[in-house]
């Protein structure tokens, strides 16, 4: 009984993937097929904007898809597929912003919290070190 | 004393750039063009495909570009007031008709009216993403020089005319 159910719920959450997005191979090449999945994966899709453009239906994201696989075509690098989206849609537009003037607070921001928070607590341990040792929870 | 400087300085800088994140829309995704020359294209017409809109039409004189399409509700909503615009304003209203359907297109302009100067016609949508287009309508003012003064993504409509476009014209026409 348990069997079966799985059976129909892993056939129902295929069933979904299947009829997601370009159905069909957008290259013969594997290796092409692969560049272009993973490009798709790293593009933000503009109108629904929590998803990247290979899991959207939005027509937009259908569209980005086309001019990436013809970009591709064309023998376009990463870089100046990546160049032709943001001249368009901006930093926004990848998942994966490019290290950049106006991206470095993105990327360098984590590490100054990280260093920022380290200094404060190797302080406030090392203040504590110095204090008298004592046994401040009980009164005699 | 100075033990409560530092969290108090912190807050400080901190209020304002949250009380800026707070008023910004982060759907909204500022055009990559402003301040740059509007993106080169050259299209049929809508009405006559063997006529062509390019950027060069546009130059001369502050213009407005429009992204609609018949599958756009903010489209329709806003139809009532260009045509009013195309009435009442001296500027230029021009469109890009954004991944439609030419028949559609036009019966929607017989049956509602045309505010354009002309229409080009973008069936398979790689102008709309030349122009940065996420969502339909869209509006462009740009300067005699063709360059994108402002962008406006949603329906226009008197209130947004006034306070984004009109200043801005004013201040092209110095």
């Amino acid at each position: 009984m348990m069997n079966r159910l799985m059976l129909v719920l892993v056939s129902v959450l295929f069933a979904v993937s299947a009829s997601a997005i370009d159905s069909g191979k957008a290259f013969d090449d594997p290796a092409m097929q692969a560049r272009y999945d993973r490009l798709i994966a790293e593009v933000r899709c503009v109108t629904c904007q929590n998803q990247n453009i290979k899991d959207s239906n939005a027509f937009i994201a259908a569209d980005l898809r086309r001019e990436i696989r013809r970009l591709m075509g064309e023998g376009k690098s990463d870089t100046e597929i990546a160049d032709f989206l943001v001249t368009r849609y901006g930093d926004f537009v990848l998942y994966k912003p490019r290290y950049t003037g106006k991206t470095l607070a993105l990327w360098v921001a984590p590490f100054l919290l990280v260093l920022f928070g380290g200094f404060g607590i190797f302080r406030v341990v090392r203040h504590r070190m110095t204090l008298p040792i004592e046994d401040e929870g009980r009164t005699q | 004393m100075n033990r409560y400087l530092l969290p108090l300085v912190a807050a400080l800088i901190l209020i304002p750039i949250m009380i800026l994140g707070l008023r910004s829309d982060p759907s909204e995704l500022p055009s990559q063009y402003l301040g740059k020359p509007a993106p080169e294209f050259n299209l049929p017409t809508l009405k006559d495909p063997t006529q062509f809109i390019s950027t060069a039409d546009l130059r001369g004189q502050a213009s407005l570009v429009n992204i609609w399409a018949t599958w756009c509700g903010g489209c329709r909503a806003e139809h009532p007031f260009l045509m009013t615009l195309s009435k009442e304003q001296n500027v230029p209203i021009y469109a890009i008709n954004w991944r439609d359907n030419r028949e559609d297109a036009l019966k929607w302009l017989a049956q509602l009216g045309d505010p354009y100067v002309a229409s080009g016609f973008d069936g398979d949508g790689r102008v709309g993403i030349d122009w940065g287009a996420y969502g339909a309508p869209e509006t462009f003012l740009l300067n005699a020089e063709g360059y994108v003064v402002y962008r406006l993504t949603g329906p226009l409509n008197r209130a947004l005319w006034e306070q984004e476009f009109v200043p801005r014209l004013a201040e092209l026409a110095k």
